[in-house]
């Protein structure tokens, strides 16, 4: 039985275990390595769970892991909510 | 204790570890890769994975025909899927005079080996149906273009390049290059001191920093650009369009997210990686009038990255004239990536003392000083 750890991107504890071994031993490496984080999610569901199992296969404690950098939007945003209404004013 | 190397390569990114990919392929492997962060913390990882050869230069054309090549067989030489996706580049124009221009940059590059095509609106139509063709006059297009995933490049070349025993150091900061007269002596680092003759800046935004710190003078100017990512989709954009007027690119890369950015013209230069609200609304805004049918798409993150911008947009290649082997591979303003292949492969050739595959007389920094320099213009984002 596999735990998924990154619903977006159907990454198991498995798949996190192998990539801490081969070297990406940190979120901003398994980050661009796995694609965690980088789904629709942003890592509000993956990024506590990868951190523990670093922290696990690191010997690390969670808090001397760093978070990757939050980049916004908070949530995906469609093109036309961010986009100027039609017929309004470009805010250039 | 201090350490020793022949070579001393700072920047982690795709062009320092490209350079010790090829100098490890050459049998030069007492070498040592810096980065101060992770590696790809720079533009290397932080760029739209473009791999464009319609460029304005000869230079630029040259180095990215060979660059493109040697992509086309990257997957098998890194052992690495790079996901490069040959959907090709369209670039749109929106004014009849760019359009001749057009005409023009299409005959060069042509005579230099791509075979790009000068389109009619409808003919552009037929490659991306999305498109609103109302304003366009004319576009380009070249299917040799593409996309790769950067991460994919820079992680293939780092495992293939420890496995040569070069050493890649994560996390160490040079502080400063020793010289004596015009001999480099030790890299200072906020990890110890390492004796060396050789330093390559691979720096990007920070490699007029590096230079200075070896008493060398490279013009070079960090400039902030933004870049977006959507949800991924099913395939249904095959190629990155481009338009230089609007500063707007775009593409779908193989993972199936949309990839683009749009530059701001009113950028200050300067190290600034943040994110911005004005680049969301303007690159939304920007990106609807292209294909309306965006609308309901999703943005999910937003990031920015450093062009290592020059005043010809052209990169710094080769040695300098006041440091002895201090070779510079910096300057790329927006396109280090695309041209990488051969830039690392030429730079493992001048560090080895070979003679180059490419000749780059006209990409050293002394052509700033005694050459007519001619301008890149085919640069976005």
């Amino acid at each position: 039985m596999s735990t998924i750890v990154c619903r977006c991107e159907d990454l198991t504890e498995e798949d996190i275990v192998e990539a801490i071994n081969e070297g990406y031993d940190e979120l901003e490496k398994l980050k661009r390595h796995l694609r965690l984080c980088m789904g629709p999610c942003q890592g509000k569901t993956c990024m506590l769970l990868a951190r523990r199992v670093l922290s696990r296969e690191t010997g690390k404690g969670v808090e001397e892991i760093k978070e990757p950098t939050a980049r916004p939007p908070s949530q995906p945003v469609p093109f036309s909510l961010l986009a100027s209404p039609k017929g309004g004013e470009k805010d250039d | 204790m201090t350490d020793e190397y022949d070579a001393v390569i700072i920047g982690g990114g795709v062009n320092g570890l490209g350079t010790a990919y090829h100098l490890g392929k050459k049998g030069f492997t007492d070498v040592v890769v810096l980065d101060k962060s992770y590696l790809g913390y720079g533009a290397s990882g932080r760029n739209g994975g473009g791999i464009r050869q319609q460029w304005t230069s000869e230079e630029n054309i040259k180095l990215a025909v060979e660059s493109r090549k040697m992509f086309e067989d990257l997957d098998e030489e890194l052992e690495e899927d790079i996901e490069f996706y040959q959907g090709g580049y369209l670039v749109l124009s929106f004014d009849e005079e760019e359009a001749d221009e057009f005409k023009e940059n299409v005959k060069l590059q042509n005579k230099l080996g791509v075979e790009s095509e000068f389109l009619s609106p409808e003919e552009a139509k037929e490659i991306v149906p999305e498109l609103d063709i109302s304003n366009v006059v004319a576009a380009t297009f070249n299917q040799s273009d593409g996309t790769i995933y950067p991460f994919k490049v820079i992680h293939g070349y780092a495992n293939r390049v420890r496995e040569m025993d070069i050493d890649i150091r994560e996390h160490t900061e040079v502080k400063d290059i020793i010289t004596e007269g015009s001999e480099i002596k030790k890299v200072k680092t906020d990890d110890g001191d390492i004796k060396t003759d050789t330093v390559v800046n691979g720096a990007g935004g920070w490699s007029a920093e590096i230079a200075e710190m070896a008493g060398a003078e490279i013009p070079n100017v960090p400039v902030r650009h933004e870049i977006m990512v959507t949800e991924p989709y099913q395939r249904f954009l095959e190629p990155m369009v481009i338009s230089f007027q609007h500063g707007i690119y775009f593409s779908q890369s193989e993972h199936g997210n949309i990839v683009g950015g749009i530059g701001n013209p009113d950028e200050e230069p300067g190290i600034n990686q943040k994110g911005s609200l004005w680049f969301m609304k303007e690159f939304s805004n920007t990106l609807l009038d292209f294909i309306p049918r965006f609308s309901s798409v999703n943005m999910i993150r937003q990031w920015a990255g450093l062009y290592d911008t020059t005043p010809d947009a052209q990169p710094i290649l080769g040695s300098v004239p006041e440091v002895d082997r201090f070779y510079q591979v910096n300057g790329f303003s927006g396109h280090g990536f695309m041209v990488s292949p051969m830039v690392d492969k030429v730079t493992a050739e001048l560090v080895m003392g070979e003679e180059p595959s490419m000749d780059i007389e006209r990409l050293r920094v002394e052509r700033f000083e005694d050459m007519d320099i001619e301008e890149e213009g085919g640069v976005v984002g």
